[in-house]
C-alpha cells in the first residue's frame, strides 16, 4: 500500500501534520512562568500599547491620507519621463534618487519599475539608483521614522539614500559600461489623464496636509522658551489653521461641496470648544468627517480614499506585527525582552568598523516587510546598537532581501546582482560610520 | 472571447485589480478569462513600468492604478 492511497493522503497532508505538531510542541513546552519569556510578554504588550496612543491617531493616519494622496493625484507619468529612455542622463540620475517618495509609495512597485527602468528606459544606472533610494525614502518610511527614531536618523535615512543612490548607480553604470544595453522601447505606456488642476493648487493641497502632519506631531522642546516652544505652544492652533486651509482646498478646486464641509467643520469645532484639553478628539472627528466626504465620493476623492484606506489595510497588520515581535525579542527601549541586550551591544554597540558591517550584511539579507524595520531597529537601539550601525541598516535593510536579491537575479543576472548588493553593503557600512562618528 | 490580463508581482493592490476585473466580468455578464500574470519578466513584455497593469487581449489599456470596477467595465464596452 502506498503512501497516498489511504483515506488520509500524507502525500497531501504532511504539512498540516506538521504545523499542528509544532504547534502542539510549542504549548507542550510553553515557558509562561519563565521570569525572562514573561518580561518579553508584556514588553511586546507594552510596546503595542505606546505605538498605539503615540504614533496611530496623529503621524500614521494623516501619513495614510498623504500617501493615498500621492498615489492618485500626483502624476506617476510625468516622472516616468524623465526615467524613459530619450531621458537626459543627468536629469535620470538626480530624477531616480529623489522619486521614491512618488513611486514607491508601496515596496512591491519597486521591483517591476526598477526592471521597466533597466529593460526599457534610462538604463541600468538610473534603475540602481532608484532601487536603492526608492524603499528608503517613501513618505510613510520617512515620516514614522522621523516619528520613532528622532529626526536627525530621518533626515541621514533620506540624505543617505539619495546621496548613495547615485553613486551606487553611477558605480553600475561605469562597472558595466562596455556591455550592450537592452533595445529601448519607444512605446512606452499611455500617460495618464490629466486632471483639471494646476500643479500649483495640487502642491497646496499636499502642502496643507503635510503642515498637519509636521505642526500636529511637534515634539516638546528641551527648552521651555524660544521659536521651537512657542510652535510646541500653539501647534494645535497652526494645525486647526492648516485645517481649515485644507478644507477650503477641497471646497474650491477639488468639488467637494460647501454644505458637507460645514457638515464636518461644525463638529469638529464643538469638539474642539467643549474638550479643549483633548484637541485629540476634534482631530479624530475630522478625521472621521474627511473619510465619509471622501469615501462617499464617486470620482477622484473616492479614488483618493480608496488608495488611502487600501495602504492603511497592507500596512497596519504587518506593524502590529512587528512591534510585537521587535517588543518580545528586544523590549521597549531601556528594558530587555527575549534577547539579551549584551548580545546586541557586543555586535553592533558602538561604531566600529565590525558593527557597521555586521549591520548592513544582516539588513541586507534580512527582510523587512513595510515599516517594520523602525519598531525593530527602535528595540536594537535601545538594547544597545549604536547610531551608526542603526544607519546602515536602514540604509541596507528595506532596500535589499533575499527574495528581492533572487528577483534581481531573474531580471539582471548574477554577476550585476553580486555587484550590486556588494556596493549597497559597503556603502551603508561607509555612511553608518560616518553617521555614527558624528551623532554616535 | 477576450481575456484579461492583470499585471502584477501579486502584491495587494495587484489582488485587488483582479477582483475588480472579475466583478467587472461578472456585471456585464461577457464571456471572458482573468489572467493573472506575476512573472516580473513577462510584465515587462508588455512594456509597462508602474505596476498593477490591465490589459485587454494584450493590450496595456491602464498602468500604475487600481480601476474600480465602473472603469473596467468602460474599458470592456468601449472595446
Amino acid at each position: 500500500m502506498s503512501l497516498g492511497s489511504g483515506p488520509v493522503s500524507w502525500k497531501r497532508e504532511w504539512k498540516s501534520l506538521l504545523i499542528i505538531v509544532l504547534a502542539f510542541l510549542g504549548c507542550f513546552f510553553l515557558p509562561v512562568g519563565n521570569a525572562r519569556f514573561d518580561n518579553a510578554i508584556r514588553e511586546s504588550l507594552l510596546l503595542v500599547k505606546w505605538y498605539a496612543q503615540e504614533h496611530v491617531i496623529l503621524c500614521l493616519v494623516p501619513a495614510f491620507f498623504i500617501a493615498g494622496a500621492i498615489a492618485v493625484f500626483v502624476s506617476q507619468a510625468s516622472v516616468i519621463r524623465y526615467l524613459g529612455a530619450g531621458a537626459n542622463k543627468f536629469l535620470s540620475y538626480g530624477v531616480a534618487s529623489i522619486s521614491g517618495t512618488i513611486l514607491a509609495v508601496c515596496s512591491c512597485t519597486v521591483l517591476p519599475l526598477f526592471a521597466g527602468i533597466y529593460r526599457r528606459g534610462a538604463g541600468l544606472g538610473p534603475a540602481t539608483a532608484f532601487l536603492y533610494s526608492g524603499p528608503a525614502i517613501n513618505v510613510l518610511a520617512i515620516i514614522l521614522t522621523a516619528r520613532v527614531l528622532g529626526m536627525e536618523l530621518g533626515v541621514a535615512r533620506a540624505v543617505g539614500a539619495i546621496t548613495f543612490s547615485v553613486l551606487i548607480g553611477l558605480s553600475m553604470h561605469v562597472i558595466f559600461r562596455g556591455e550592450p544595453s537592452e533595445n529601448a522601447d519607444p512605446h512606452m505606456n499611455a500617460a495618464q489623464p490629466e486632471t483639471g488642476r494646476a500643479l500649483w493648487q495640487t502642491v497646496v493641497y499636499m502642502a496643507s496636509m503635510v503642515g498637519i502632519l509636521v505642526f500636529v506631531n511637534w515634539g516638546r522642546p528641551a527648552t521651555s522658551a524660544g521659536f521651537w516652544h512657542a510652535i510646541f505652544a500653539h501647534k494645535w492652533m497652526i494645525t486647526a489653521v492648516l485645517a481649515g486651509l485644507f478644507a477650503v482646498v477641497l471646497g474650491s478646486w477639488f468639488g467637494v461641496r460647501w454644505w458637507r464641509l460645514i457638515a464636518v467643520s461644525v463638529p469638529v469645532l464643538a469638539f474642539s470648544f467643549v474638550f479643549p484639553d483633548r484637541p485629540v478628539m476634534a482631530f479624530l472627528v475630522g478625521v472621521v468627517g474627511l473619510s465619509v466626504v471622501t469615501s462617499t465620493d464617486s470620482g477622484e476623492l473616492g479614488e483618493w480614499f480608496g488608495a488611502s484606506w487600501g495602504f492603511a489595510k497592507q500596512i497596519l497588520p504587518l506593524l502590529l506585527l512587528g512591534v510585537l515581535i521587535a517588543g518580545a525579542l528586544l523590549g521597549r527601549p531601556g528594558e530587555e525582552g527575549l534577547i539579551p541586550s549584551r548580545w546586541v551591544s557586543r555586535l553592533v554597540g558602538g561604531n566600529s568598523l565590525g558593527a557597521n558591517l555586521f549591520a548592513s550584511v544582516a539588513g541586507a539579507f534580512m527582510y523587512f516587510a513595510t515599516l517594520t524595520e523602525v519598531p525593530i531597529l527602535q528595540g536594537l537601539i535601545g538594547s544597545g546598537m549604536g547610531k551608526g550601525p542603526a544607519l546602515a541598516l536602514l540604509l541596507a535593510g528595506p532596500a535589499l532581501s533575499l527574495p528581492s536579491m533572487l528577483v534581481l537575479y531573474s531580471i539582471i543576472g548574477l554577476k550585476k546582482t553580486t555587484v550590486y548588493v556588494s556596493l549597497v553593503v559597503v556603502m551603508a557600512t561607509i555612511s553608518g560610520m560616518i553617521f555614527g562618528s558624528l551623532f554616535g | 472571447m477576450k481575456t484579461i490580463q492583470v499585471l502584477g508581482p501579486g502584491c495587494g493592490n495587484c489582488k485587488k485589480l483582479a477582483e475588480n476585473a472579475a466583478a467587472a466580468v461578472r456585471e456585464i455578464g461577457l464571456e471572458c478569462e482573468v489572467e493573472k500574470i506575476t512573472d516580473i519578466n513577462v510584465i515587462m513584455g508588455y512594456g509597462i513600468m508602474l505596476t498593477p497593469a490591465l490589459a485587454v487581449d494584450g493590450v496595456v489599456k491602464s498602468s500604475g492604478r487600481v480601476l474600480t470596477v465602473a472603469q473596467i467595465k468602460q474599458l470592456l464596452v468601449e472595446g
